[in-house]
């Protein structure tokens, strides 16, 4: 185990160094000036770019830059951002309002999804199946802006249940659209993972020993079942959750919420190349090791699984 | 064998960034620990019985000529309208569709521009389906070529081709398009199927590399290496006829999500630029939503039922290619 964790921690460094590398060069080599852009339409006064330039560093090399940006990433320092703010400072800020809404959208996606998966599955090709069945593939091509604006206006705007944008990003219960609007196409998936693989196991030879034990049903379902069923299911969990941070960008937006998706996009819009990067990088850190605990979790869910 | 593949299989198929490829994946990691599968075995007869199967799906029906009319609007917009879908008439200021005019200019009422909606709907499905294709099939190609070589060979060419997936299905597929196409400026459809087609061919590759591991081991690729058949002769002639199934499942439902993300890319303003995109008439609706629903709900329902008609017809395709699922 110890052994399998290190392997994979030393397979994580060429995965981390390209992926930022790529991250850097999208940012810096693609056209477009990140230092004129700042000056959008006006003419940019050359000193003063010259300035800025040097000041970040734009003017050496871009490999050398990114080895500069290595170095004081090991550090712990993800870079100043053109607003002369350290992006370090900006993420403590985030973080927070993400992970909190990255995790109400997770506990609706697992008790939701795992419900209306085990629901489905176990009554296949009933009525309820072919109801859920067809609801998640709805809500899956239902693209997540639109899902969001409709919420929004519908119960905010003529319903007024509740405010249609989020003013307090640490209150929980403002969280609950945004909420479950984000975590909508990944219930769906859920859902429809978790009936698959349920309906594939509940023929299992197992499954019929255990019923033929005179096992009590819950017991069946809830032991042999879920535990052998689920393990699909977590894989997508695991990554999803490190997708939810990065993919909050659309419903951080519609909603105003101040998280790191939001925080981004506007970073983008405003070509704040150091910022980008520094987020990014974050997001990418979060999302490699959520997969390396991914992986972990199957040698709990499925003993068979061993690691060398 | 089933022990390593316990080590590479979670490793290797951790699926993340597109989602519909995710379930694929996930589904496949979870229930295929026996290397080989019946079905693949015998090549032909796969593809002629999914047909027969296919021909009798409603849904795959349904599907089939949804995609096949959006691909007519798409290739002639003016077969269906002689609006046109520019300039537009103050005179006709977001007036409420009128139901009853099919395939007149004010069918779908008027926006806050005083364009007919009906002519822009019909005039956006060019640009999605030019992103949903051509991001498909560079993924399709890409991916597919990585994931032959990486399975193929096996070896330092897997590690380092898989190392190289790995790198790309880190960066996620919206964050990374809309950091690679704010560098551009004069953004058409071709440039976002571009950004969407470099960052998303990892799920093929990945698809496709465990397919092909799967169906080398078959005795037939054995038998012909015997026989004395070249590499390039037995990956085109025998493993890549056996292992592309899995991949035209993940491509189609792919090819919906693109469609969907050229949506969200243009609804964010990162889009395509200059040209008519459903995504960027449901950004401009939305800022005129309270007045009238109307604007934002067709082209929000013309892109859902697109994106919808691909989901299916991958889900129908998946299923009839899948016997165990029967």
């Amino acid at each position: 185990m110890g052994r399998y964790i290190l392997r994979r921690l030393l397979q994580m460094i060429p995965v981390f160094i390209g992926t930022t590398l790529i991250i850097f060069l999208m940012v810096y080599a693609l056209p477009g000036d990140p230092v004129k852009a700042l000056f959008g339409d006006k003419a940019a006064d050359p000193a003063t770019v010259l300035r800025l330039k040097h000041q970040f560093g734009l003017d050496k090399p871009l490999l050398e830059q990114y080895w500069t940006y290595l170095t004081n990433l090991v550090q712990g320092d993800l870079g100043t951002s053109f607003s002369q703010r350290p992006v370090t400072d900006i993420l403590t800020d985030a973080i927070p309002v993400t992970i909190r809404l990255s995790l109400v959208a997770f506990a609706i996606e697992i008790v939701l999804g795992i419900g209306l998966g085990m629901l489905a599955g176990l009554k296949r090709g009933k009525l309820v199946d072919q109801l859920v069945l067809v609801v998640t593939l709805v809500v899956i091509a239902i693209p997540v802006f639109v899902l969001g604006y409709v919420a929004q206006s519908v119960l905010g705007n003529e319903l007024h249940l509740i405010d249609p944008t989020v003013n307090d990003s640490n209150d929980l219960s403002q969280l609950l659209l945004p909420g479950i609007v984000l975590a909508s196409v990944s219930l769906a998936y859920v859902s429809r993972l978790t009936r698959t693989s349920i309906a594939e196991n509940i023929r299992a030879d197992y499954i019929r020993t255990a019923i033929a034990k005179g096992m009590p049903k819950r017991r069946v379902v809830g032991i042999h079942l879920m535990r052998n069923s689920l393990i699909p299911v977590v894989t997508f969990l695991g990554t999803d959750l490190g997708a939810l941070m990065g993919g909050a960008i659309v419903t951080e937006g519609i909603f105003n919420v101040q998280g790191i998706g939001n925080t981004l996009y506007r970073a983008v819009l405003q070509a704040d190349g150091p910022l980008v990067v520094g987020l990014v990088t974050f997001l990418v850190v979060v999302y490699l090791v959520a997969s390396l605990l991914v992986d972990l979790l199957y040698a709990v869910l499925d003993p068979r699984i061993r690691y060398v | 064998m089933s022990d390593t593949s316990g080590i590479t299989s979670p490793s290797h198929s951790s699926p993340a960034g597109d989602y519909a490829a995710k379930e694929e994946v996930a589904r496949q990691s979870g229930t295929a620990p026996q290397p080989s599968e019946p079905k693949k075995t015998q090549a032909s007869s796969l593809w002629a019985n999914a047909w027969r199967d296919l021909r009798r799906r409603p849904v795959f029906i349904v599907s089939g000529i949804i995609i096949v009319l959006l691909i007519v609007i798409a290739i002639a917009p003016s077969l269906f309208t002689s609006t046109n879908p520019k300039p537009g008439d103050l005179a006709h200021f977001m007036q409420k569709p009128k139901l009853g005019h099919f395939f007149e200019a004010d069918w779908f009422g008027y926006d806050g521009q005083g364009r007919s909606i009906y002519a822009r709907v019909i005039y956006g499905a060019r640009a999605s389906m030019t992103v949903g294709v051509f991001a498909t099939l560079f993924v399709t190609v890409a991916g597919g070529l990585i994931g032959i070589l990486a399975g193929y060979f096996g070896g330092w060419v897997d590690a380092l081709l898989s190392r190289l997936t790995d790198i790309f299905f880190g960066i996620p597929l919206l964050l990374g398009s809309l950091v690679m196409l704010q560098a551009f400026t004069g953004r058409t459809a071709w440039t976002v199927a571009l950004a969407l087609g470099v960052l998303g061919w990892t799920q093929v590759a990945r698809v496709m590399r465990g397919s092909v591991i799967t169906v080398k081991q078959a005795d037939y690729v054995q038998a012909a290496r015997a026989l004395g058949a070249g590499n390039g002769r037995i990956i085109f002639k025998h493993v890549l006829p056996n292992a592309i199934a899995p991949v035209i499942v993940v491509a189609t439902i792919a090819l919906g999500m693109y469609i969907s993300a050229e949506a969200t890319l243009s609804y964010m303003g990162i889009g395509i630029q200059n040209g008519i995109s459903w995504g960027a008439d449901i950004s401009t609706a939305s800022s005129q939503i309270r007045n009238s629903l109307h604007v934002l709900l067709f082209p929000a329902g013309f892109l859902t039922v697109t994106v919808l008609a691909f989901i299916m017809l991958g889900d129908a395709v998946r299923d009839a290619l899948d016997p165990k699922l029967r």
